[in-house]
């Protein structure tokens, strides 16, 4: 008896927890006008409305490319400093990690106030670089510590069988440590991307009329009007968001690629 | 400088270099602005002063702002808690091959962004939304407002946060084992008792590493409290940007960001007390 109560109260929890993402679904395929459940009929015109909605396009067409720039800077920064943190032992060097992974700790909003003053100073509001760089400040630690678990993780003594056989370090970076890194290097793309993408509170804050970002404009949307539009949208994020994690897991195995 | 450090110091400059304009510098630059003053326009003032602080302190709205926002956070923690529970422990006692797949399960929605989840919320709770339209079918006429008010707010980022809470949960479950509670029941302890004296003094441990996430992620939370609240509920995180973004009153946001900060630096102590008196 008590094992079907609790039983009950999971599956009631677990309803509670997938109840919006999954709900969004049917109500992209809404015929009605605003948001209204159950819809009066079913229908695909608000993801046709998605093509006429030119900002949000746009918007998506800037996330991706931003998205873009930024795992490519990200992970060049960031394998450099996994590597020192890794393979040298020098003073400081825990002081370092701490200070390099602390902005994940402090809560986004007060970086986004942060960044939003100093960036005023620079002319850096609305613009390519400055959302880079501030993507960056939340994508570096992720980076740093998924590539410095890789790197702690692979057989030291491939390399040095590597360089007892009188490989320069140079090579024995690129033709041993780099390709046993692969797994490491898709996860840290893969969840810099995500969260380049995802990325709203600190974009919010300094996005200009010229650029904006999906997640922005997406909250602007939902801030003015609530209609099926955003859950058509939606539905279609989740699908991107699914194929991305499917395509990493196929690529190299989800905990494998994590570290564990 | 031994040349092995001097490779290192090399390979981390770019990193150290990012850090320090985008984290070091700017939190410095907020730090320091929160002791200038701002007049009407927005327009800062020349000199240090304590003025802001002071206006602070003086204004009874701001006093209310903290209480609220801990307040409602402390709320969201608490049921956060209640609802991922259950969960976690039956993906603790759950065999091997379902484990991964639960645990997939429910930190699938942080692939989602807060955004699109919040608008969720809406779907379920708005005027025309699901649960509406149910109350409307058991023959209530007039279904109680549940969006843009506190109940959309703590509806919506308690099921946000449980992802974390569930992970932090079963992390901290480790020293939790069947055999424990099998011994203590065929002691004759009923469910209850078992729960309370064992089942719940093994998973302490996660239960505070999952408050202590849950509580800082909502007291600065900001896009759920912003759409579901509908602009009628004041939290910190709102009130900076309003301040930052509406107002332009920079120091005032400054200075509502240390309050952040301070409020994070009370709730890791007093978990680092909790931790150490329970281990």
């Amino acid at each position: 008896m008590g094992r079907i109560l609790f039983h009950v109260l999971v599956a009631a929890m677990l309803v509670f927890l997938l109840a919006p993402v999954i709900l969004v679904i049917p109500m992209s395929f809404s015929a009605d006008r605003v948001l209204m459940w159950p819809p009066s009929g079913f229908s695909l015109k608000w993801y046709a409305q998605i093509a006429n909605e030119r900002g949000l396009i746009e918007a998506a067409r800037n996330s991706l490319v931003l998205a873009v720039i930024v795992t490519a800077a990200t992970l060049a920064i960031s394998l450099p400093a996994a590597l020192a943190i890794d393979r040298w032992r020098f003073a400081g060097r825990d002081a370092i990690l701490a200070l390099l992974t602390a902005p994940l700790l402090l809560p986004t909003i007060v970086l986004a106030l942060a960044l939003l003053i100093i960036f005023v100073g620079y002319g850096l509001l609305g613009t390519w670089i400055g959302l880079m760089l501030a993507h960056m400040l939340v994508t570096l630690p992720y980076g740093i510590r998924v590539l410095s678990t890789s790197l702690s993780t692979l057989p030291a003594s491939v390399e040095e069988a590597a360089a007892s056989l009188g490989a320069p370090p140079s090579s024995v970076f690129r033709r041993i440590t780099l390709p046993l890194m692969v797994p490491g290097l898709v996860a840290t793309c893969a969840i810099v991307f995500l969260v380049s993408f995802d990325e709203v509170v600190i974009s919010l804050f300094l996005v200009g009329p010229q650029l904006t970002t999906l997640p922005v404009a997406l909250f602007r949307y939902v801030e003015s009007r609530t209609d099926p539009l955003v859950a058509a949208v939606s539905t279609l994020l989740v699908v991107f968001s699914l194929a991305i994690v499917l395509v990493l897991d196929r690529a190299v195995g989800l905990r494998r690629a994590v570290g564990k | 400088m031994p040349i092995a450090s001097r490779i290192a110091l090399a390979l981390l400059l770019p990193a150290l270099l990012v850090n320090m304009a985008v984290f070091l510098l700017p939190m410095g630059n907020l730090a320091l602005l929160s002791f200038r003053q701002a007049n009407e326009g927005g327009a800062l003032l020349e000199g240090i002063t304590l003025a802001t602080w002071a206006k602070m302190f003086g204004d009874i709205f701001y006093a209310e702002l903290v209480r609220d926002s801990v307040v409602i956070a402390l709320a969201i923690t608490g049921l956060t808690l209640l609802c991922s529970y259950p969960i976690a422990l039956f993906i603790h006692r759950a065999p091997d091959r379902w484990k991964n797949m639960l645990v997939v399960m429910c930190i699938s929605p942080l692939l989602v962004s807060a955004v699109v989840r919040t608008y969720g919320w809406m779907v379920i709770l708005g005027d025309g939304g699901i649960i509406a339209a149910f109350l409307r079918w058991l023959g209530m006429v007039k279904a109680p407002r549940m969006v843009f008010n506190t109940t959309g707010v703590v509806v919506g980022l308690t099921e946000i946060l449980m992802p974390y809470m569930i992970l932090a949960l079963i992390a901290g479950f480790g020293r939790l084992n069947t055999s424990l509670e099998e011994a203590a029941a065929s002691l004759g302890a009923k469910p209850f008792t078992v729960f309370r004296r064992v089942v719940l003094p093994l998973t302490l441990p996660g239960i505070m590493l999952g408050c202590l996430l849950a509580f800082v992620l909502a007291v600065s939370s900001f896009i759920t409290p912003k759409l579901l609240g509908g602009g009628r509920v004041f939290l910190l995180a709102t009130e900076i940007y309003d301040q930052a973004i509406v107002t332009l009153n920079w120091p005032v946001a400054a200075a509502l960001s240390i309050v952040v900060l301070v409020i994070f630096g009370f709730a890791l102590t007093l978990y680092g007390r909790l931790a150490r008196a329970v281990a």
